[in-house]
């Protein structure tokens, strides 16, 4: 078998069915190969963008995305997807041509150091030197991406050893002394995690993308109610506890709400569950959570006390984890007292925003949460919009709410979007896109439209970079440097790929429009006219305490 | 304050980029790196000398180190009873007058003067961090002209 089919019969053994790349030069046996296989493959019109919808395929569905790049400019292009995948913990394989292998440093037509490249940015990756190895290194690669914490992995494949010959075998474990994850707690930490729960007055949960990562949501249900406990969550973490829950929170941190961050400010004992107590969740660390004890539960050693000084330490799967205490719990607390005080929060600061002359970008996405019923899977951008979105969508359930929370990408929402309906056909897919961030990947609207897949873009056309124009405005004084967008015909765009396009610049036009998408079995773009300078509130401002928040409070 | 690591690596190419490439990625501050086979010929012996500003930072370097796939096992020396020496090579100044004088000196800390040679004498010393300095300093009124150390190489017991 030659390598190329090596890589084909590896990828059919590692259960993949759907692969988003682009051809080039040095994958030309692997493409060969391709054309026969029995793999969904999607042509992107951008490698950045297979990279994007290979993540975007893996949130949706919990499966390893995979995608596929030629040497140099397309493994370079491949970049800016996998550290968003990286930074979120998403698991993707990236297969990518290299030159020859006795071509390898000599600086040959569409060369780069790819390994080295990608170091930083993978959780591991392979240079194939030997066909020998190509096997074992495919199912090490799927191996490594999808356990413990997830993360992309990228094989590098000079153009030799996909022609070369060598028999095919597939491990049927494997073994590697160097990675083993810990995915149980410790006995004895259980035990002080439990002790301190029920020891605790005013507890929180603070859940994050470890809990959608481990499947973790039922558990997480379980627990909260059961010791009686408001969830907050980060941006990672929507969708592992339903939105609609009287113990809910919503969204901690900078555009958090006010409620939640009182409470994680107030509370005597945080429980972090796979979330990492990232800058844009703590804001400053001398004032954050002074009075609370932390119990920290992550797959990963290293997130454990790298921003935050934790009290219980527990490594483990989030899931896991969960079924341990819950087993353990024999008592709960009483904090009758603690929920009554969230409740008050609740009613003094909800999430507000106030109707001017058009459109709000707020209203627009309650109106696809209500049209859409908790039941779609919702990609975002960056910006402005991402975090309306982490607002005003209720989300409902885990893997429906699909955004680039570590990197912050700009144009990872439209082709994710792409990559979540390949894995979800049944699903109605919504990107909430804004006009800066739909132009950096606004070529896939060829992919979707020859592909067939209709995924609906709702763009709050505000005619700004509207975060940067946001602290602009409030930290800038008012100086709009570059962030004044000349932007096409998003309807005649749309039109010119054989998509559909609507143009909405009246409140009652919205909802109609939202329900005209949804019936059309095509992709589209509606093009919200929405109130130009309206802010993201409420905001802490970078670096300050997370209850000192600015607008936006009722 | 410095801390002495030791990592036992699968002895793979690449592998010394991923560690170097994780503390330059993160910050960490590397003093000095020494790298070997082992009487394994898969697995490399790394030792690693850090500075650290304090105890977090260190375990942060620990588990970071972990967490690459590679790594099969991270040692800290801090708080464990260990062996640890250093090789140097020095070249001072030497002349017909303190050749004796130097020798002497070389003699007194175990170290030997490999070469002297018009006008500049080769010493080789191996020891503990402390007594190379100690060393170093004495040699420093002769003139040292180059130094040349392989960095520390520890083993715990």
């Amino acid at each position: 078998m030659t390598g190329a089919q090596i890589l084909i019969e590896s990828l059919k053994k590692a259960g993949v069915e759907v692969i988003f790349g682009y051809p080039g030069g040095q994958v030309l046996p692997l493409f060969d190969k391709l054309y026969d296989a029995p793999f969904k493959f999607i042509l992107t019109r951008h490698e950045q963008a297979a990279a994007h919808a290979a993540d975007g395929y893996s949130r949706a569905t919990g499966r390893v995305g995979v995608c596929i790049a030629t040497s140099g400019p397309g493994a370079t292009n491949l970049i800016t997807g996998l550290a968003t995948a990286y930074m979120d913990s998403i698991p993707m394989v990236a297969i990518t041509g290299q030159v020859k292998s006795w071509l390898i440093g000599n600086d040959a037509f569409q060369e780069a150091d790819v390994t080295g490249i990608t170091r930083p940015i993978t959780k591991h990756n392979y240079l194939v030197k030997d066909i020998k190895d190509l096997s074992r290194i495919i199912a090490e690669a799927f191996y490594i991406a999808s356990t413990g914490r997830p993360g992309p992995v990228l094989i590098d494949v000079p153009t030799d050893i996909q022609q070369q010959e060598y028999e095919f075998s597939w491990p049927d474990s494997i073994e590697l002394r160097s990675y083993k994850p810990t995915l149980f707690g410790h006995p004895g930490q259980i035990k002080k995690a439990v002790k301190a729960i029920v020891a605790s007055k005013k507890p929180v949960i603070y859940a994050g993308g470890g809990c959608i990562t481990a499947g973790a949501h039922n558990e997480l249900k379980e627990f909260a109610e059961k010791i009686n406990a408001p969830v907050t969550l980060t941006l990672m973490g929507l969708g592992a506890f339903p939105a609609t829950h009287p113990l809910s929170l919503g969204m901690l941190g900078m555009h958090g709400t006010a409620y939640a961050n009182h409470s994680i400010m107030n509370a005597d004992l945080i429980i972090a569950i796979g979330a990492r107590f990232d800058d844009r969740v703590t804001g400053k660390l001398d004032t954050f959570a002074k009075g609370a004890n932390i119990i920290h539960i992550d797959i990963d050693p290293s997130s454990i006390s790298k921003n935050v000084a934790v009290h219980v330490p527990i490594v483990g799967d989030a899931r896991n984890v969960l079924g341990q205490i819950l087993e353990e719990l024999k008592k709960t607390p009483d904090t009758s007292d603690w929920i009554k005080t969230v409740e008050a929060w609740k009613k003094k600061h909800p999430l507000v925003y106030h109707s001017k002359g058009k459109i709000n970008p707020q209203y627009v996405i309650e109106q696809i949460g209500e049209a859409t019923q908790g039941d779609a899977v919702i990609a975002t951008e960056v910006g402005q919009h991402q975090m309306w979105a982490a607002q005003w969508y209720k989300v409902l359930h885990p893997r429906s709410f699909i955004s680039s929370g570590g990197l912050g990408t700009m144009g990872f929402g439209f082709p994710a979007a792409m990559g979540a309906k390949m894995g979800c056909p049944d699903k109605t897919v919504f990107d909430i896109a804004g006009d800066g961030s739909i132009q950096m990947n606004i070529q896939e609207l060829a992919t979707c439209v020859c592909n067939k897949i209709p995924v609906k873009v709702a763009i709050l056309n505000n005619g700004y970079l509207g975060m940067v124009r946001q602290w602009q405005e409030l930290f800038y004084k008012h100086r709009y440097a570059h962030t004044t967008l000349y932007n096409p015909d998003f309807v005649k765009v749309a039109e010119a790929y054989g998509g559909v396009g609507i143009r909405v610049t009246k409140k009652e036009d919205v909802r109609p429009a939202i329900d005209k998408a949804i019936a059309t079995d095509n992709v589209v773009f509606i093009d919200f006219h929405v109130e130009p300078e309206e802010n993201v509130f409420p905001m802490v401002p970078a670096g300050e305490s997370i209850d000192k928040m600015i607008g936006g409070l009722a | 304050m410095r801390h002495t690591i030791s990592v036992l690596v699968e002895n793979k190419f690449g592998v010394l980029a991923r560690v170097s490439g994780l503390f330059s990625a993160r910050g960490y501050n590397i003093s000095s790196l020494a790298v070997s086979e082992t009487l394994d010929p898969d697995v490399s012996y790394m030792t690693i000398v850090v500075d650290a500003k304090d105890e977090a930072v260190l375990e942060q370097i620990k588990k970071q180190l972990n967490k690459l796939i590679d790594i099969i096992k991270v040692t800290d020396f801090t708080r464990k009873e260990h062996v640890e020496r250093e090789l140097i090579l020095v070249k001072v100044s030497c002349n017909a007058k303190n050749k004796a004088k130097i020798k002497a000196l070389v003699d007194k800390h175990e170290g030997a003067v490999i070469q002297c040679k018009n006008d500049t004498a080769i010493i080789e010393a191996v020891g503990e961090q402390a007594a190379i300095k100690q060393l170093l300093d004495n040699l420093d009124t002769f003139g040292v002209k180059e130094l040349v150390r392989t960095g520390k190489i520890a083993v715990a017991y």
